[in-house]
């Protein structure tokens, strides 16, 4: 049941073995890689099951498109590896899980997912989010965050009843059969993890760049030019929907905002580093945030702007101690809205 | 008795003494679970002068004296048990002196915690000195009277009784005393190296004299505080994991909390551990070295640091905390009762153990929680039992909760802090008979008629 559609006759005729040899976190040369790797499929102990930092970034590299990362976060599982230590993984499970308080309410068009996010409520504001109905909550949180506790398991326990809530509580009565979705994650999980899965969904989540970039051509006579400098935090979670990071170059480039060229953006983006914390990799934490920001600085940017609110949360001290200010994109939408 | 207010007021002036039934219903309670009894008078001296003339009358008229700081005890030590003058102590509030160089304040026994802060930090912002975790209209005085503790007992001394370098008291007979480095020169600045008389009037619940100045330690005041909480699921590593942590003498305050709310922390324990530093560098080498002592627990992915997101980090790098205090009104009725043992650092885990227990038997919620203080040489063990004062059946559930609390603390080696006078009783049945006769002659030599907060340290 919900079995991962991983190939293994992919990776067999792979020669480049990207998801391992492009990865930031890991330096192993092709030997080593394949060996590592084969032991994975093979579902034998292998230094990727403790190296992985689960950053997301390999479901991006594999060109096959054949889920390098989900496989490794089902080895993971399997085999026993916790890559966050067991009570703060347990702890995340019961606190994340489902409360069965589902705030029932009729909505319209268009609806938003504001996920697990009750802190950024007050960030769905103004012209471009006017009239959006808000659903957020435990029950209808997608739960991707699991990957990086080594649980798909937790998914795909509650993944079909949170699909089935949003159905039952918000968009069947409603009418509705799209959703925006505020943070990557849950766009990530109804169009990359679900499908991987099999699990079928059946709404139309759209990304929250989608809806910012149509907004904005909307409301075009509005904007006023931020002429910003700007680096951008790509989230992990990102690497599920790669598709969409054109979106942050049209919308930056329709309120004047400047995505500074820098060595840490796009497909080499490096993490926050939030998750590093919770697997107690301090070291890497500090090591991985100081250059990451560093980047941020030498790139001349006056801004570091994000879409994750995980990321804000871990990064936005560090940024604006080195004299950049952190914003949310949606936040910086309605700034060039004068807002 | 209408003589003995014209007296009052003649000390205090009209505007300082009642006996107005309302303003006696207030002084009659805490938020505790003891029963009310009500003074008869209620006096707010301004000097320690009128301090001393009040007990002369008292001590003429056989009048019962209590007194009192901020009304916080929760445990009613400032309840008039046998009536009498509540002698409240908010309106001597002056802070006297600040030594900044051998750092310590002088201060009279009304001044509040919040206002000593204030004044720090708006005058010394360098210096600062150690806080309960209890309102900021705490006293000074009252708190180190209980052998109370706060965010720098483990780093700088131990209890907040330990801090005090002086003290100013009058006696039940009216004498007035200087006790510390000030009975000999114009300094506040040690107890040592004369005979130690402070002890006389630190625990002894006011039976002893009314403390009217104190001499604290005040301590430096680094530029950045942070905060790392560790999170195990097997209550019975706390004390190795507090064990660790205070060796590396590089934490500021380490308390550790267990609470079935909210839900992520339920069936797990979270040691917090405080650190402050001057610099990045120092901080992040502090965080570095605590979290190598708590390595092999990493390694065996048993227990962690839970990353602290910044709306949570907050509250808990507030001094004082003030989740306590919210907590204390979560059955709503305004009834809270903190019950705290003063325990061993090895009865850790059976007091989280049986404060649970007491708990699920008296069905009541519970927050449950410990400060070590010292370099763990005890911890301040604290059972928390919110009630709903309007409801009796609720506070008699409290009630039990805090006898089978103190049964329990004693029976496991610790001892109940800032005990009501039945849980005195039970320590006092407890205690080595010599010792209980030697604090007897010396209640009986320093308050020969008995006039001092009557009803406490007394075994029947």
């Amino acid at each position: 049941m919900n079995e991962l559609k991983f190939d293994e006759a992919i990776c067999a005729k792979c020669e480049t073995y990207d998801c391992i040899m492009k990865c930031q976190y890991m330096d192993l040369d092709l030997e080593r890689a394949k060996q590592e790797k084969w032991k994975l499929i093979k579902g034998e102990d292998s230094t990727i099951l403790t190296d992985c930092v689960t950053c997301y970034a390999c479901e991006e590299y594999c060109p096959y498109d054949n889920h390098p990362f989900y496989h490794i976060v089902e080895m993971q599982e399997r085999l026993g590896a916790h890559p966050v230590p067991k009570p703060i993984e347990k702890s995340q499970v019961t606190a994340m899980g489902p409360k069965g308080k589902i705030d029932y309410g009729e909505v319209r068009q268009p609806v938003i997912n504001l996920c697990y996010f009750p802190m950024m409520k007050g960030s769905i504001r103004g012209k471009l989010f006017k009239d959006v109905s808000i659903i957020l909550g435990s029950d209808i949180f997608c739960n991707l965050m699991f990957l990086h506790f080594a649980r798909n398991s937790t998914v795909k326990e509650r993944l079909p009843k949170i699909i089935d809530n949003i159905m039952t509580y918000y968009l069947k009565g409603s009418n509705i059969k799209e959703f925006i979705c505020y943070h990557d994650e849950c766009y990530g999980t109804y169009t990359s993890w679900a499908p991987a899965f099999g699990i079928d969904v059946p709404f139309k989540p759209i990304h929250l760049f989608e809806y910012l970039y149509n907004k904005l051509v909307e409301l075009k006579s509005e904007i006023k030019p931020l002429n910003l400098k700007a680096a951008y935090q790509r989230p992990c979670s990102n690497r599920l929907c790669p598709e969409t990071d054109h979106f942050v170059d049209d919308i930056f480039s329709l309120i004047g905002v400047e995505r500074l060229k820098r060595e840490y953006d796009r497909e080499n983006a490096l993490c926050c580093g939030g998750v590093f914390e919770a697997q107690q990799r301090f070291e890497l934490t500090e090591s991985n945030q100081e250059k990451n920001v560093a980047d941020m600085k030498a790139s001349g940017a006056t801004h570091c702007i994000f879409n994750c609110p995980f990321c804000f949360f871990t990064l936005a001290e560090r940024v604006s101690k080195n004299g950049m200010i952190p914003i949310m994109i949606s936040d910086l939408c309605q700034q060039a809205l004068g807002e | 008795m209408d003589n003995i207010f014209e007296k009052l007021a003649e000390i205090v002036g009209k505007e300082y003494v009642s006996n107005a039934k309302e303003e006696l219903f207030i002084y009659s309670r805490d938020p505790g679970v003891q029963d009310p009894h009500t003074p008869d008078y209620v006096v707010l001296p301004n000097t320690t002068e009128e301090v001393k003339k009040i007990i002369l009358l008292a001590n003429k008229e056989k009048i019962p004296i209590v007194p009192m700081g901020g009304g916080l005890v929760l445990s009613g030590l400032t309840i008039p048990l046998k009536g009498g003058i509540v002698l409240d102590m908010k309106r001597m509030n002056r802070i006297l002196e600040v030594n900044e160089t051998s750092r310590y304040a002088v201060v009279e026994a009304g001044t509040s915690q919040g206002m000593l802060k204030t004044y720090l930090e708006k005058n010394y912002p360098k210096l600062k000195h150690s806080l309960p975790d209890a309102p900021p209209v705490a006293t000074i005085a009252g708190n180190i009277a209980i052998h109370g503790s706060g965010h720098l007992s483990q780093s700088e001394g131990g209890f907040h009784s330990e801090m005090v370098t002086g003290l100013e008291v009058v006696l039940p007979t009216g004498e007035i005393l200087s006790l510390g480095s000030c009975s000999t020169v114009p300094y506040w600045f040690s107890r040592a190296p004369l005979p130690d008389l402070v002890g006389l009037f630190l625990g002894w619940n006011g039976t002893t004299g009314v403390i009217t100045k104190v001499g604290l330690k005040l301590f430096p005041k680094p530029a950045l505080h942070d905060v790392l909480m560790f999170m195990t699921e097997d209550v019975d590593t706390v004390p190795d994991v507090m064990y660790r942590v205070t060796a590396t003498s590089m934490a500021e305050d380490v308390t550790f909390m267990i609470t079935p709310k909210p839900a992520m922390f339920e069936g797990f324990q979270e040691t917090i551990i405080s650190i402050a530093a001057n610099s990045e560098e120092e901080m992040e080498l502090k965080k570095k070295i605590i979290r190598k002592s708590l390595s092999s627990y990493i390694e065996t992915r048993e227990a962690g640091f839970l990353p602290i997101p910044p709306n949570m980090k907050a509250p808990i790098l507030e001094v004082p905390q003030k989740n306590l205090s919210r907590f204390a009104d979560v059955s709503k009725g305004g009834g809270f009762e903190y019950v705290g043992g003063i325990i061993p650092v090895e009865k850790l885990p059976e007091a989280c153990r049986v404060g649970i227990d007491i708990s699920q038997k008296n069905g009541i919620t519970y927050s449950l929680g410990g400060r070590v203080i010292g370099r763990l040489h005890s911890v301040m063990f604290f059972f928390a039992y919110p009630f709903n004062r309007a409801d009796k059946e609720d506070i008699d559930r409290a009630r039990h909760a805090l006898e089978d609390t103190n049964e329990a603390v004693l029976k496991m080696g610790g001892i109940p802090w800032k005990a009501e006078a039945s849980g005195q009783r039970l320590i006092l049945k407890q205690m080595d008979p010599a010792t209980y006769e030697f604090m007897q002659r010396i209640k009986k030599t320093l308050d020969p008629s008995g006039i001092m907060n009557p009803g406490n340290w007394e075994a029947n």
